[in-house]
């Protein structure tokens, strides 16, 4: 391995996932360095949000292992991983439709206190001043503080996945997978997210990205591993990714 | 305001009018006819059932069929309470409670572990399990058909300890020896108990725990990556629902002190099914409503028979009248169910929200009307206004 | 080993009804995506069709006999049904066959009132969550048993079964064992033999016609055979219909055995359901397997013997079983995975 171990937070080490005959990972070895930005691309089928999946939880890998900061992720339930401080947008936002957008940004900071179980039906919402002052902060920071009383499910598609953002920056997660977040945004708020990103990385939080557009991915990674296939064909800056040969010829080749 | 008995003012109101209005039953009940001991007792109770159902189904989402077991546990509890302990209502209530709780702590952790229509069926499953064995192996406790009733040489400690009761007649539960719980003071033990559960209820639905509930209703996939347990959660609110209930059947018992099988049957978990679904499901006011206004009718339309449909449509010219009645009558008495259903499929299909959710549209409605521009168009409005 | 022997027989009769119901659950559910508690219902209405078929076969001409006085000098009426006094021995063979003849009056009426039920009330249900289908179809369930306990009261109303079929078969003599050791009622034979046949039609009908490809096709993704553009909509309210069609005979038939009464398709419908989870939620062979399954199993644990080492057990047994699968095995004994999993 040639970077230093102890900057490594989060390796993907040897996973394979089999669906009936059908490899979806094979031999998948990533190792993402703290504080950086990863990009994840690749064409459509190349097993990208099978990765995903794998690594919170979702689906247990056929072999290999996750290891998050020294700890064996792999085996462990959904909401054990995030409490371990991982945190993931989703490609279609996972959110609380019935409940109003402060609501849904408190959830999650409320779900660090009493993630584990906490029978506070005796205390009132009305007392957790801090947990909303800072849910009305984060979403001011994402520029959603005027929307705060509606409802989730009004909201459009582009301001659910900002507000998903949102939730996940709620817990300061030391690991944010962002599944394609800026798919199906106008040119406009794609850039908007790009700035919003740009900002958590200042702020010094490991990033994992998916993602179709070049332009988010070449502004916004330090890192690309490209997939195709189930496997890792290519990885580094995104100068010796873009110049790879491989690279080209899988990703038109899947493209056209 | 960390206090714990913090309340948003609008929740004080509620709880105070509430209050009100459950504590004068006596005499707002008259002009409806309903105002009698028997029936009142059947709205608190009742509406103890459906307020604590609503914790599960109208919070987490979970739509138990099997509520009625622990109704019935809640009975059986109580009864064994007064033959074995004292006729004193509160060690009995307090039994009831802990059996159904445990009761609902078992059933409930098994059936958590599936969701949607799986879980609705291990319910159930439970819940006609109970049924079956309280008929069949479980006779020595539950006495089968006739039912666990109170008897003469039944031991009742506590009492003998103190030298109460007679060996005369049969004794009524009461509290310390002093009121009897019959008649209208056991309305009003049954009408305190709706009160402290329709507090606690209030405060679940503006604490954390039950936006957590309500947030595993909405989304529980979301609530898993988000860090939460959420079995847990739905656990405790499955227990503290099967507390309600252990609680209105233990009541059941002290105002008429047997216990049947029959009431743990799955016709009986619809029930509280059905009074929950046409209050409003979710809301905090909604299920207690549905459930009097079942009771309600379920008392006035079981009573009519051919003779007062006969009287009531009297003025009409015979043959007439004698197909109206026909018709009629396959509504009332005996048909009351048949009402039920139909209300049932009509609030499920045009109203989900229920009684709640027409009140709220209706208030829409005239506000719209108030914000638009004057009286310019009040017909055409009303028409519009639902949409939302 | 003999008596479990007979207790197998016994379950078959049993069995066949579950596994009819669950397989019709199992055809709507599976096309349609509802959870439809009104099912066990249409069981129940098949049954009274075979008891409006006998109503209406002794209806009774009343001839008044001036020759014969009876004790009290009045004349007596000699009392014959319509279709005797009609048709001669042909009457007297309907009479006696009203219950299989039933099945013809069952067909019509069950396709009507599946259909009409479909379009009327369920169509409307298709994209509204599980919950609320459950609860729509549990009202609709109560609303047509009260309409039947209505006309029919709420007594059980027994309905013989052809007299050539009364008896019982000793089929222990049959298979060369001792004679009178295996006997078993022939009507629970005939109701076998015939779920069988029903079950293999319906097979039939799915696997060799186009219709039965695409309702097929349908239950293993509904989205794309919608985007081929295939009018689902009809093909899904016919299935419907046969749905309701394959209950309602399975309740004609079973009224020999079972004297209905208005709540019996409530009875019926939670065991069913319990069927079909067992089976797993939306496979047809598994919805028969387990319905035959379930009912040997519980004819087996209401041996005394059974009943002696584990009290009770018959009464639960079933859903006893359903737990068991449900937890260790939530997608049933085939079910697909996916199917209703959050």
């Amino acid at each position: 391995m040639t970077t230093n171990n102890e900057n490594i937070v989060l390796h993907v080490a040897d996973v394979h996932k089999t669906f009936g005959g059908l490899h979806a990972l094979s031999d998948i070895d990533l190792q993402i360095e703290e504080g950086k930005t990863h990009a994840i691309i690749g064409p459509n089928g190349a097993g990208k949000s099978t990765l995903l999946n794998v690594v919170v939880g979702r689906l247990a890998p056929t072999r290999g292992a996750v290891v998050f900061d020294g700890q064996v992720l792999t085996g462990k339930q959904p909401h054990e991983i995030n409490q371990v401080g991982v945190a993931r947008v989703f490609q279609t936002p996972e959110i609380f439709p019935d409940l109003t957008v402060l609501q849904n940004v408190m959830i999650p900071a409320l779900a660090k206190r009493d993630g584990d179980f906490k029978l506070n039906f005796l205390s009132s919402l009305e007392d957790e001043v801090e947990i909303r002052e800072e849910a009305e902060h984060m979403l001011e920071d994402v520029g959603m503080k005027a929307s705060k009383d509606m409802f989730a499910s009004s909201l459009s598609r582009g301001d659910k996945r900002r507000m998903e953002l949102a939730m996940c920056l709620m817990q300061h997660p030391r690991l944010l997978l962002l599944d394609e977040p800026t798919a199906g945004m106008s040119r406009h708020d794609t850039n908007t997210t790009i700035d919003l990103l740009k900002k958590i990385k200042e702020r010094g939080m490991t990033k994992v990205i998916i993602e179709h557009d070049m332009h988010v991915v070449f502004s916004l990674a330090d890192k690309i591993s490209v997939l195709a296939g189930g496997r890792i064909i290519a990885e580094g800056t995104p100068e010796e990714v873009r110049n790879n040969p491989k690279v080209q010829e899988a990703y038109l080749g899947g493209a056209h | 305001m960390n206090s714990i008995f913090s309340m948003s003012r609008k929740d004080v109101i509620t709880f105070l009018i509430f209050s009100a209005v459950v504590l004068l039953m006596p005499i707002w009940l008259q002009p409806f006819g309903a105002a009698y001991p028997d029936l009142m007792q059947k709205f608190a109770i009742f509406g103890i059932l459906a307020i604590g159902f609503n914790i599960l189904f109208g919070l987490t989402g979970y739509l138990s069929f099997g509520h009625a077991a622990f109704l019935g546990a809640g009975s059986y509890a109580a009864v064994w309470t007064f033959k074995l302990f004292s006729m004193n209502p509160i060690p009995a209530l307090i039994f009831a409670v802990i059996i159904a709780g445990l009761f609902a702590l078992a059933i409930g952790y098994v059936s958590l572990r599936r969701s949607g229509i799986y879980f609705s069926i291990l319910t159930l499953a439970f819940a006609q399990m109970s049924y079956n064995l309280a008929y069949s192996v479980l006779t020595p406790v539950t006495y089968g058909e006739t039912g666990l009733q109170l008897a003469l040489d039944d031991p009742r400690i506590a009492d003998a300890a103190f030298g109460g009761g007679s060996d005369v007649a049969l004794p009524v539960s009461n509290l310390f020896g002093m009121v009897n719980m019959n008649g209208i003071p056991g309305f009003y033990f049954c009408a305190i108990f709706l009160i402290i559960g329709f507090f606690i209820t209030q405060r679940i639905f503006a604490s954390p725990f039950g936006m957590m509930l309500r947030a595993i209703k909405s989304n529980q996939n979301r609530m898993s990556y988000t860090g939460f347990n959420t079995r847990p959660y739905t656990l405790t609110a499955f227990v503290i629902s099967g507390m309600y209930a252990g609680l209105a059947g233990g009541l059941m018992a002290v105002t008429d002190p047997l216990a049947g099988a029959e009431r743990m049957q799955w016709t009986a978990s619809g029930e509280i099914v059905l009074m929950t679904i046409l209050g409003g499901v979710g809301t905090l006011i909604g299920p207690v409503v549905g459930a009097w206004l079942i009771k309600y009718f379920e008392n006035i339309f079981s009573s009519f028979n051919e003779n007062v449909l006969h009287n009531l449509f009297a003025f009409l010219p015979e043959g007439i009248e004698k197909f109206v009645v026909e018709v009629t009558s396959m509504f009332v008495g005996e048909g009351w169910h048949l009402t039920l259903g139909l209300v049932f499929v009509l609030v499920v299909t045009f109203l989900p929200g229920g009684m709640m959710e027409g009140y709220r549209r209706i208030v829409d409605m005239f506000q719209k009307k108030d914000d638009g521009d004057g009286k310019a168009s009040t017909k055409s409005d009303a028409a519009t206004a639902p949409a939302e | 080993m003999d008596a479990i022997f007979l207790q197998f027989l016994n379950g078959l009769d049993k069995g066949g009804a579950y596994a009819l119901i669950a397989l019709g659950l199992t055809l709507v559910f599976g096309t349609l995506g509802v959870v439809n508690f009104a099912h066990g219902t249409l069981f129940m209405l098949g049954a009274f069709c075979a008891v409006t078929l006998r109503k209406l076969l002794t209806l009774e001409q009343v001839v008044l006999d001036t020759e014969n006085l009876t004790a009290w000098g009045t004349a007596t009426e000699i009392r014959t049904p319509y279709v005797e006094a009609w048709f001669g021995d042909f009457g007297t063979m309907l009479v006696d066959y009203s219950v299989p003849a039933s099945i013809l009056l069952a067909i019509p009426v069950m396709l009507v009132v599946g259909v009409a039920m479909e379009r009327g009330l369920i169509k409307h249900f298709y994209r509204r969550p599980h919950a609320e289908q459950i609860l729509v179809t549990f009202g609709l369930a109560i609303v047509l048993q009260e309409i039947v306990k209505h006309y029919f009261g709420a007594n059980p109303i027994p309905q013989p079964m052809p007299a050539a079929f009364a008896g019982a078969a000793d089929i222990g003599a049959a298979l060369g064992m001792e004679p009178n050791v295996i006997v078993y009622p022939w009507w629970r034979l005939v109701y076998f033999g015939f779920s069988i046949v029903v079950i293999g039609a319906v097979f039939a009908f799915l696997q060799f016609t186009t219709f039965g490809m695409v309702v097929r096709a349908g239950m293993a993704d509904r989205e794309t055979v919608g985007l081929i553009g295939i009018d689902i909509d009809k093909r899904f309210t016919a299935m419907f219909g046969i749905a309701a069609i394959v209950a309602g005979m399975a309740g004609v038939m079973y009224t020999p055995l079972l004297p209905p009464d208005y709540h019996l398709g409530m009875d019926f419908l939670v065991l069913s359901f319990v069927v079909v989870v067992v089976g797993g939620m939306g496979s047809l062979p598994g919805a028969v397997a387990a319905g035959f399954l379930l009912g040997i199993l519980q004819s087996l644990a209401s041996m005394t013997e059974v009943k002696a080492i584990i009290p009770g057990i018959d009464q639960i047994i079933i859903y006893l079983v359903a737990v068991v699968i449900l937890l260790v095995r939530p997608r049933g004994l085939m079910g697909r995975r996916g199917v209703m999993e959050s």
